[in-house]
């Protein structure tokens, strides 16, 4: 029993030295950018991008996330979505397209200061949900809404 | 880097709302040349920092999927009239650009 106590306390102490140094290198703190996820920028599906930005592809579907886009957009070039939501401690707000080549679009990293509040245009190749993934409290939430795309905008 | 970014922010009760546009090709990478039908390389916008007095308030990590001449708004509080905001941007090229402007 003890040695057991012991054998877990060193791994929780190598985990915690590991974890200092990631802090103190490549992860910066909250409101601070943090290093550009490539392998969630790459990934080619919906919910591999989202666990490589999040960690985990666990989200709850939330009325507290609106997502405000056109029913219609004309031109896929050029879609603006509103994200907005009344979640406290929200750390991040990502907009995800999920027919798009690369679907994780844009990932806003939000401070104390900031708002549950974002708006941006963004490219949509064909008809489709958009997806918003708000990080609230260490939580995921997420809404989508759909648009329908008449002209594709991802080029070809 | 001048002309390539447009700035504003006022207060509106207390709260902040900042609109920018930065021009930028944003190329996926995906699109061909139309003449060569050559593929025309990725130059997307990576990053974006924006500071309130030089305090972070919000970090943008981008993909290709955001449009060409991007444009965004977000609103933040704890602003006066005449605080700076400053708004930066890195490229996957490696070039870079900053612009301020003074609340209103």
């Amino acid at each position: 029993m003890l040695k057991q106590r012991r054998t877990f306390l060193r791994a929780g102490m190598t985990a915690g030295t590991l974890a200092v140094a990631t802090g103190a290198g490549l992860l910066t703190p909250r409101g601070v950018l943090a290093a550009w996820p490539e392998k969630a920028f790459k990934a080619q599906k919906y919910p591999a991008a989202l666990e490589a930005l999040a960690g985990s592809a666990e989200a709850t579907n939330s009325d507290a996330v609106k997502v405000k886009a056109p029913d219609i957009a004309e031109n896929g070039a050029v879609v603006s979505v509103s994200v907005t939501t009344s979640l406290p401690k929200v750390e991040n707000i990502s907009v995800f397209v999920p027919v798009n080549s690369f679907p994780l679009s844009a990932s806003f990293e939000m401070s104390d200061a900031t708002e549950g509040f974002i708006t941006a245009r963004f490219k949509m190749a064909k008809t489709s949900d958009v997806i918003a993934v708000v990080k609230a409290d260490g939580k995921l939430y997420t809404a989508k809404k759909s648009v329908k795309v008449t002209l594709g905008g991802c080029g070809g | 880097m001048a002309n390539k970014m447009k700035i504003r922010a006022w207060i509106d009760n207390g709260k902040t709302t900042v609109k920018a546009i930065i021009f930028h090709p944003m190329e996926t990478g995906l699109r061909k040349d139309k003449s060569s039908g050559k593929p025309i390389p990725a130059h997307y916008i990576t990053e974006v920092s924006c500071e309130h007095n030089g305090k972070a308030i919000l970090g943008c990590l981008w993909g290709p999927g955001v449009s060409k001449n991007p444009f965004f708004s977000f609103r933040f509080s704890g602003a006066k009239t005449g605080d700076t905001l400053k708004i930066s941007w890195l490229d996957n090229q490696g070039q870079n650009g900053s612009s301020e402007t003074k609340i209103s």
